[in-house]
């Protein structure tokens, strides 16, 4: 292959990947932008989504056929129900923490995680299950750039859903609320907002994208297994950090471009793609180290 | 006299141990202006948290209309009709004036009728028609705090807290802010309820003054009278 298409075929591929990491920064970052919280457990909401999203598609399929219906169908219950499971979780272990001390809630984070992984690695006895979606894998070629219609399918999902939160953040009232209270929670509530139902919102928001990507990730690796959520976790913390957290175009931002870094960084003679996650997180360093606001962030004292 | 709009009964508020309001007593009759002097650490500002629930009395109660509201939630007071600007304008510095007015209306579900009042918020302060696709933290302090204001009146309150609207303030620009605050009491008959530090520039229009020290009421009155008697304003008022 000639070099220039080694580009173009990495840049789709950072894209797609990239696209992932960005919908599950989203909720990382809107998660700690409006209650100042990494929670930790939000690589296993993204695990969660993908072993959901299998259970619905095996009862989809029979029903309505293998291919693109059940699939979306799948995802769409999938999306609603692990938001669903985002808001629990958020009454139940976080909300009792808001006015501890925060590390106090970051140590529940943790502990929800720990929780979520073992329960799933006990119900799927630790394996990793086939994600069989029945869809063809035929490749062709647009221009230099080798496709299927699987990769197409997702990246255009995984940007229109973006696109979605894009509006739904800048467009609704809501959306505008969500804003506000990374602000300032005092004022809005003089506004007449209830500051816990936006926080609920957030967390189901937050959730069903990181489930639709958990889902979209076992589509186009093929398997999913219990501790998929641990690594992208940490990517997506490492994309809402370049992109500036809290920040929600930030993290989409962050998320796209720690897809390309890494797709273009394993093609540097003598880095292979084993050094992709050393990779990422030598330029989290590196950005917390000379940039700690982001790309998009604001100066500001207090982070942690 | 009729049933008071607002009225605040024995009302205690304590951070800790420490005792900001020491069971105060206040009346406020629909469509006046109410203003409540004192101090640096009264307890002024802690009075309009503790209406609008940021702060949870400890004691005592604060009735709205005839109803209880001492312990709701702060967005069911706002939903009431009881709008509290808070000490230091605190608007969304990072969001454009316009949004900062539209979440002022957040409790509306009506689009037309919140472009309708934004229309008229406008006609009130224009420079914010102006200004509206400008972040809020660009503004001056003067045109930060008629946003504040603005996003108030978003919400047609039937009440409106304003704390310290003058702070910070050049002269010129308080009393352009104090005619504001007259003409929003007469034209659309919202009751106020007034803190300020500025003892004089309030007593001008104040129809009643209540004077707080270290938690407690010391002394209520008329505007004028209050504004009349040397000896207060200079026990009370630091002039």
């Amino acid at each position: 292959m000639a070099i220039h298409e080694i580009l173009i075929q990495q840049l789709f591929n950072g894209l797609l990947i990239g696209s992932f990491y960005g919908l599950v920064a989203i909720g990382y970052s809107m998660v700690y932008g409006i209650i100042k919280l990494l929670n930790f457990a939000h690589g296993d909401i993204y695990m969660l989504g993908a072993f959901s999203g299998l259970v619905f598609l095996s009862i989809a399929t029979p029903a309505i056929g293998a291919g693109w219906g059940s699939l979306i169908l799948g995802m769409l219950i999938s999306m609603l129900l692990v938001g669903l499971v985002g808001v629990f979780i958020q009454r139940v272990a976080y909300r009792p923490m808001l006015k501890a001390p925060r590390l106090s809630i970051l140590i529940t984070a943790l502990a929800v995680s720990m929780i979520l992984y073992n329960t799933v690695m006990l119900l799927s006895s630790g394996r990793f299950l086939p994600f069989r979606t029945e869809i063809s894998t035929e490749s062709f070629f647009l221009g230099p750039l080798r496709l299927t219609e699987t990769r197409v399918v997702l990246i255009v999902a995984a940007f229109a859903l973006m696109f979605i939160m894009h509006m739904f953040i800048t467009k609704t009232m809501y959306g505008k609320a969500m804003r506000a209270i990374s602000l300032d929670r005092d004022t809005c509530q003089l506004m007449g907002i209830d500051v816990y139902k936006i926080i609920a919102l957030t967390f189901f928001v937050g959730s069903a994208l990181a489930a639709a990507a958990g889902i979209m990730a076992g589509v186009y690796y093929g398997t999913i297994h219990f501790y998929m959520g641990f690594l992208i976790g940490l990517k997506a913390f490492t994309a809402a950090v370049i992109g500036g957290i809290g920040i929600i175009p930030g993290a989409m931002l962050g998320g796209l471009l720690l897809g390309l870094l890494e797709s273009f960084g394993t093609q540097i003679p003598f880095i292979g793609t084993v050094w992709k996650d050393v990779f990422s997180f030598a330029f989290l360093i590196l950005f917390l180290i000379f940039k700690p606001n982001g790309l998009l962030g604001r100066s500001e004292s207090e982070r942690m | 006299m009729s049933e008071p709009v607002l009225s605040l009964k024995d009302l205690e508020t304590r951070y800790g141990q420490i005792y900001a309001l020491r069971g105060i007593n206040m009346d406020v009759q629909e469509g006046e202006i109410v203003a409540l002097l004192g101090a640096n650490g009264a307890g002024k500002s802690t009075t309009l948290k503790t209406i609008s629930s940021l702060i949870n009395a400890s004691s005592g109660s604060v009735i709205f209309n005839g109803q209880d509201i001492t312990y709701m939630q702060p967005h069911a007071i706002v939903e009431m009709g009881v709008i509290h600007v808070p000490e230091g304008r605190m608007i969304f510095k990072e969001l454009t004036v316009k949004e900062n007015l539209e979440l002022g209306s957040f409790t509306l579900n009506d689009n037309e009728i919140r472009k309708k009042r934004m229309k008229r918020v406008f006609e009130l302060f224009p420079i914010l028609e102006e200004r509206q696709q400008q972040m809020g933290g660009l503004l001056s302090g003067g045109e930060q705090q008629m946003l504040a204001m603005g996003r108030a009146l978003m919400t047609e309150p039937k009440l409106l807290l304003l704390d310290e609207p003058s702070m910070g303030l050049a002269p010129i620009i308080v009393n352009n802010i104090m005619d504001i605050i007259k003409h929003i009491n007469r034209d659309q008959g919202t009751t106020i309820l007034l803190v300020e530090q500025n003892a004089k520039a309030a007593l001008k229009f104040a129809h009643r003054a209540y004077v707080l020290e270290t938690g407690e009421i010391v002394m209520e009155g008329s505007g004028e009278e209050m504004s009349k008697d040397e000896s207060i304003v200079k026990a009370y008022l630091g002039e």
